[in-house]
């Protein structure tokens, strides 16, 4: 079985391009199958099993997404042996820029939308700096020129990583994505692989349900903001 | 090569690639005096910037070598594309298309057909560069031959430029700061320029001439429509345009097309509009999913496009005295 990980920011679109992939494989014959990560509700899987497709969903509630998706994948692995796909995709959303889902030997995606203005693909973390494939969306709504001037800005961010616009609505664009999950690496199990990176580290009260607000409950991994006017010799 | 690139003092380095100071600057690192190479710079980097960065110091050595070569690259000129041959596939109901078209660079060729006939999945095999692995199973060649992976996967350096009807503009910027910064990602020499000629060209398309200080966000259909005619013409490094119907408040198409075949174009256009339609050197007739004909614009279609042009002409007068405020009681004189 073939296993991508997809992710991206809340709404650029990532449920409709895999949606569009996941038409075209299914329909050269091979067995796709979704394992949905998110944080409180989805209605993702319904749009899933809408059209066929197997799909198996996990919910982070208080739990930071990221963390709850490596702690949960290789079950997700092993569901999608259990039920014999050919091509697994895992989507988790990145709730923050410094989202770092992507394993090390897995095929990895990032879905970035054209509307969130040309800045913002240097502003995206590991979860797109490390990605193999990035796909951006919302293309045909956007002008030629944010699209190439975006294009560049994804370039420049992930120099290594090939990069393609594709359309959720029409599917224009939808068969490169589907080419090259077809070409992603079989992935018989996930022990004892790294993730490219290391996710957003948090282990302080705050964590497990502290809500008092005050020095004294900052403990564990803190980390505080500088303030030049505080710092000796310097003017506010 | 990562070698001498750990070796080279980060001052010369961000001096000579100013991407790689753009890509630190992005990661929140500061460079320091920059005396130190690279590699040393990296190892005395504490780990918790590191962290917060996101990357790995092997990584971002990986990264930034590639981000030099990216750069390099794209500063080289692209190699002229000289035609581009269209292989026909199959229609909506499997009958094969037996077409082949071979579009050279400044001919305009025109996509007519009812909505939902499949304009619009020519014109997306055309932006994929397909390879019979589309649904209509056609293939496109570039220069006579099959495009490599590089130029299918290359997306701003896409073969492709379209520009479509629902566009927006996202970036609150000037006109001519947004030309500006389109030409720097171009990385063409005279950046400023550039944006002017972009922007006169454009406002000698248009009827409403728009000032370079003007917002984007502000301009009208017409004028937007000029403007991305102007710069797909000038500016982008596609020398494939399509277009998706132009609309004919505000834009004078015949410039427009004329400027776009000028600058060695192909152009294809997708469109209902007659005076559009007639322009173009020939046109693919699209019914039921397939290119039921390739019609050469004939002599009788030309005299009668001037005709329609002429009487366009007159439309547009009178809808520019509407505009001023005047009465339309004079009896209106049609041409013969």
């Amino acid at each position: 079985m073939r296993l991508i990980t997809v992710a991206g920011s809340p709404s650029v679109g990532k449920t409709s391009v895999i949606l569009r992939a996941a038409e075209i494989l299914h329909r050269d014959g091979l067995a796709v199958g979704i394992a949905k990560f998110d944080s409180l509700s989805t209605g993702d899987d319904a749009l899933y099993e809408q059209r066929g497709f197997p799909v198996v969903t996990g919910l982070a509630g208080a739990l930071c997404p990221d963390h709850y998706f490596v702690s949960n994948i290789e079950d997700c692995l092993a569901w999608g042996q259990r039920r014999g796909l050919d091509v697994l995709i895992s989507e988790s959303a990145g709730l923050c820029n410094r989202c770092s889902p992507h394993i090390d030997g897995i095929y990895a995606l990032c879905v970035v939308d054209a509307l969130a203005g040309v800045h913002t693909p240097r502003k995206i973390g590991p979860m797109l700096r490390l990605a193999d494939l990035v796909v951006i969306t919302k293309g045909d709504i956007v002008s030629q020129v944010e699209r190439e001037v975006f294009a560049y800005q994804v370039r420049l961010a992930n120099p290594g990583a090939r990069a393609l616009f594709c359309n959720g609505i029409t599917g224009q664009g939808a068969d490169e994505v589907a080419r090259a999950l077809r070409n992603a690496p079989v992935v018989p199990e996930l022990e004892g692989r790294h993730l490219r990176f290391p996710m957003p580290a948090a282990v302080c009260p705050y964590c497990v349900g502290e809500t008092a607000i005050g020095e004294t409950h900052q403990r564990g991994n803190v980390k505080k903001m500088r303030f030049r006017d505080l710092e000796s010799g310097v003017n506010p | 090569m990562s070698g001498a690139l750990e070796r080279t003092p980060l001052h010369l380095l961000l001096d000579r690639h100013p991407c790689v100071g753009d890509f630190l600057g992005a990661l929140g690192l500061d460079a320091g005096d920059g005396q130190r190479p690279l590699g040393d710079w990296l190892r005395h980097l504490p780990d918790e910037e590191l962290f917060d960065a996101g990357m790995a110091r092997e990584q971002m050595l990986a990264h930034i070598q590639r981000l030099i070569g990216e750069v390099e690259d794209m500063a080289r000129a692209s190699r002229p594309l000289r035609s581009l041959t269209l292989l026909g596939g199959r229609d909506k109901s499997g009958q094969a298309e037996n077409v082949e078209l071979e579009v050279r660079a400044g001919e305009v060729v025109c996509i007519v057909g009812p909505t939902g006939s499949g304009k619009s999945r020519l014109l997306a095999d055309i932006e994929c560069l397909a390879q019979g692995d589309t649904p209509t199973g056609r293939r496109i060649l570039l220069d006579g031959q099959p495009p490599g992976d590089e130029r299918r996967y290359a997306p701003d350096r896409k073969l492709v430029a379209q520009l479509s009807q629902n566009m927006n503009f996202v970036v609150d910027l000037s006109v001519r700061d947004f030309i500006t910064l389109h030409a720097r990602c171009r990385m063409v020499a005279d950046v400023e320029g550039m944006a002017e000629q972009v922007i006169a060209c454009a406002n000698g398309l248009t009827g409403e001439k728009f000032s370079p200080e003007v917002s984007v966000t502000q301009l009208s259909g017409g004028q937007t429509r000029a403007l991305m005619i102007a710069d797909a013409a000038l500016l982008s490094a596609s020398p494939v345009v399509l277009i998706d119907e132009i609309e004919n408040a505000g834009v004078d198409r015949k410039r427009a097309l004329r400027l776009l075949s000028g600058g060695d174009k192909i152009v294809l256009i997708s469109t209902h509009d007659p005076l559009l339609a007639l322009r173009g050197d020939r046109r693919l007739v699209i019914r039921n999913g397939g290119i039921a004909e390739v019609i050469t614009t004939g002599d009788g279609e030309r005299d009668n496009l001037e005709r329609l042009e002429t009487l366009d002409g007159l439309l547009m007068d009178v809808r520019d005295r509407l505009r001023r405020g005047l009465r339309i009681e004079d009896r209106l004189e049609w041409p013969h």
